[in-house]
């Protein structure tokens, strides 16, 4: 069986001239900058497609975009509240960028560039450090007191709050890691299967069929995922972004 | 013992992780059904967090499983 962490491989489109053996420059042009390039075409379009016409009774077009604006907008809304309004661009923008570049990868012969973990640490981290920073302009040294929850008593402090320090580091590990394991594996299941499908003689003999099923089953597996996993990213970003701006 | 037939065994042993992660998806799920069966207008209430709490929870199978790959194949 082939190793099916090939098909994760970053190759580069159009090679840089380079000495051979050295290293290839980082504005090099390859397979994952091609499919997010691919990924914010696509959104533009639709939403150009959206908003072409402003009419107050919204034909399809119109209608689609409203709905995955309005939709995004009430996730900020109910998990950040009123402060959350200017957030509400980049949330939109993280969360189509998570959405399309998800389903782009499940387009047979494409690549997921959010499978690669070094994509998602930078979204992670970013939203991290961010709302580290929002969290210290808006609270001040109030901001501390989300490790220490009011009303526990002091006795605990000891080891409450290490726990807490610790799993508030671990958020852009959890976050990032989450993302990227879920769109990894979920291809890595395919390339398995589609090894059984050779292996049992081709998807033209009965024996080769039954893979095909699995495969054709996880693949409706894979959209809820794909689709799941950009809305847990946003969600999890408006909650703490939430915790930004009231500490727990 | 070589290094690739340890591997293989470290991968099985690093699988067993994921039983925790069954356990809790199945909580998750067990307690929306027995939410929505006992007040069924409290289904959209709960559906939201039951999908994050799935997710989540599904989450720590696939670190176990990410060991897995890091074993097999880093």
């Amino acid at each position: 069986m082939s190793n099916p962490i090939e098909q994760f491989a970053v190759v580069p489109l159009f090679s840089p001239p380079v000495a051979a053996g050295s290293k290839l420059p980082f504005w090099t042009f390859t397979n994952s900058s091609m499919a997010m390039v691919a990924t914010v075409v696509l959104i533009t379009a639709f939403f150009w497609l959206a908003t072409r016409k402003r009419s107050a009774v919204p034909g399809r077009w119109q209608s689609a975009g409203e709905i995955l604006y309005e939709y995004v907008g009430g996730l900020v809304r109910d998990n950040v509240g009123k402060e959350g309004k200017p957030f509400v661009p980049f949330i939109f923008s993280l969360f189509m960028f998570v959405l399309v570049g998800n389903f782009l990868g499940l387009l047979p012969w494409s690549f997921t560039f959010t499978s690669h973990v070094l994509v998602t640490a930078s979204l992670a981290v970013f939203i991290f450090v961010s709302v580290t920073i929002i969290g210290f302009v808006k609270q001040g040294s109030h901001y501390f007191r989300m490790f220490f929850p009011a009303g526990a008593p002091l006795v605990t402090a000891v080891i409450l709050i290490p726990v807490e320090v610790l799993s508030y580091l671990s958020r852009p590990l959890s976050l990032s890691v989450r993302l990227f394991v879920n769109m990894t594996v979920g291809h890595i299941i395919f390339t398995v299967l589609g090894g059984f499908v050779v292996a049992l003689g081709g998807f033209y003999v009965l024996p080769g069929i039954i893979p095909l099923a699995g495969i054709a089953g996880m693949y409706l597996l894979e959209f809820l995922v794909a689709a799941l996993q950009a809305y847990v990213f946003t969600v999890l970003t408006c909650i703490y972004l939430h915790d930004a701006f009231h500490a727990h | 013992m070589d290094v690739s037939s340890a591997k293989l065994i470290g991968a099985g042993l690093a699988a067993i992780g994921m039983i925790g992660s069954g356990i809790g998806v199945g909580n998750v799920w067990a307690s929306l059904i027995a939410t929505v069966g006992r007040n069924p207008s409290a289904k959209g209430a709960v559906e939201t967090y039951t999908w994050i709490g799935f997710a989540v929870t599904e989450a720590i199978a696939l670190f176990a499983l990410a060991v897995v790959l890091l074993i097999l194949y880093g």
